[in-house]
């Protein structure tokens, strides 16, 4: 019992670390999503490259590069911190894509009928278009950030005090080297099932108010 | 250039260590995928007892990181007498992750072939294993490929976890070379562009192959 109390002490900081990373792509995923969709060839590419680059190269790879090779220049850089920042860097290239999808939702004719009501594109945006599109990424953001859950486990790997970390640590000290893992791996399961629960709740809520 | 010096003196180490991840991932997906296969039959089933196993499996299956297999894999199983070398036991738990998506995947490809055909194939006499094998495998597999191309691509990304079982594949060796030199901004960010070089083009390749689908259905 106490293997597995100590396995659960980590799953403060994995939720933490995911809603922390989440946080991150939700708000930063708007303005890459907008520059993705750009008029300007510079802001365009570059945001393209930037996306494919934070989604073609793996999340532990990132975590590294944060940790070991820019923390090599700034002393001191806690794990937690590098985790949340390259996780939430990751997730702001992935949430920029699914709000990608959720504009090309949007019918036309909603933007056409905010300009012939004599809205600058901007309010368009905001007050018409935006507050849809949230709506309408819930599903994929739920199923992201449901993988983000299950990627945070490789913080471990720098060291940050997860539940994969404990789950380690558990297997090493004790004779039975199997049990913290599936410990661990139950823990994910439980941790993710609500937060599938709770994304379709959400869903259909917020499904009612998009204009069909 | 100090950047440029330090790729050119280690990239043969990184390619080697490439050369690992890219079986790793070849093999664990020539294994996973068609492992996936039974599994999305026996979530169609019409026997609810073998259907509601199936499902549950899965999502277990799906819900458990992949990191956590890799782990349970390689350390736990050594304490039931099952010792693994550290590229068997990352094929396995790669393949097994794989089965898993993949089951996902073909369950809801075999879903998109309409019923009306499997009907029109009862009603020319095709006995059910006729009426998998030549109507709705083949286009339920068709639906399914670009979403599986997208797994493969996750799936050779995954294979940088077998970094923690001290598998020598691309992250271990520009992670052993980075602590031995000190090297890690440069290093690591040369392994990144190695995995980018495959898992990009491969992506735009998916695509492709998603459009022209459409295009048939």
């Amino acid at each position: 019992m106490t293997v597995f109390a100590a396995i659960l002490s980590g799953v403060p900081t994995t939720l933490l670390l995911t809603f922390a990373a989440f946080g991150i792509g939700v708000v930063g995923g708007v303005p890459l999503a907008l520059a993705r969709r750009s008029p300007h060839p510079l802001p365009r590419l570059t945001a393209r490259a930037l996306i494919e680059l934070l989604r073609g190269i793996p999340p532990i790879v990132w975590l590294f590069f944060v940790f070991f090779g820019v923390g090599n220049s700034v002393p001191g850089i806690q794990p937690m911190n590098a985790a949340i920042i390259s996780l939430g860097v990751i997730s702001c290239a992935y949430m920029a894509e699914i709000y990608r999808g959720g504009l090309s939702a949007i019918q036309r004719g909603q933007w056409e009928a905010g300009e012939a009501l004599g809205m600058n594109r901007t309010s368009v945006l905001s007050k018409v278009i935006g507050p849809q599109v949230f709506r309408i990424s819930v599903p994929a953001a739920a199923t992201y950030a449901i993988g983000l859950l299950k990627d945070s486990s490789v913080a471990y790997t720098i060291g940050v005090t997860e539940v994969m970390f404990y789950a380690n640590e558990q297997s090493r000290s004790t004779s039975d080297a199997i049990v913290p893992f599936l410990m661990a791996a139950f823990v994910y399961v439980v941790m993710t099932i609500p937060c599938a629960w709770a994304a379709r709740t959400l869903d259909s809520r917020l499904r009612k108010r998009v204009a069909r | 250039m100090s950047v440029i010096d330090d790729w050119l003196q280690y990239y043969p180490s990184l390619l080697s260590g490439l050369w690992v991840s890219v079986r790793l991932a070849a093999l664990s997906l020539c294994i996973g995928m068609p492992l996936g296969l039974p599994f999305a039959l026996g979530s169609g089933a019409t026997s609810r007892p073998l259907r509601l196993c199936t499902i549950a499996l899965v999502e277990i299956g799906r819900g458990i990181p992949a990191l956590v297999v890799l782990q349970l894999v390689y350390f736990g199983l050594p304490s039931v007498h099952l010792t693994l070398s550290s590229f068997v036991a990352a094929t396995v738990a790669l393949a097994l992750t794989t089965a898993a998506y993949t089951s996902e995947i073909l369950r809801g490809g075999l879903q998109a072939v309409p019923a009306g055909e499997v009907e029109a194939a009862h009603a020319l006499g095709m006995s059910q294993r006729d009426t998998l094998r030549f109507i709705v495998l083949p286009q339920g597999i068709r639906v399914a490929i670009p979403p599986l191309m997208g797994l493969s691509i996750l799936i050779f990304q995954a294979t940088s976890l077998a970094y923690t079982i001290a598998l020598p594949e691309l992250l271990s060796q520009a992670y052993s070379v980075g602590s031995a030199t000190f090297r890690y901004m440069s290093i690591l960010g040369l392994a990144g562009l190695f995995y980018a070089a495959i898992t990009i083009p491969a992506s735009w390749l998916s695509e492709r192959v998603e459009k022209r689908m459409a295009r048939h259905l």
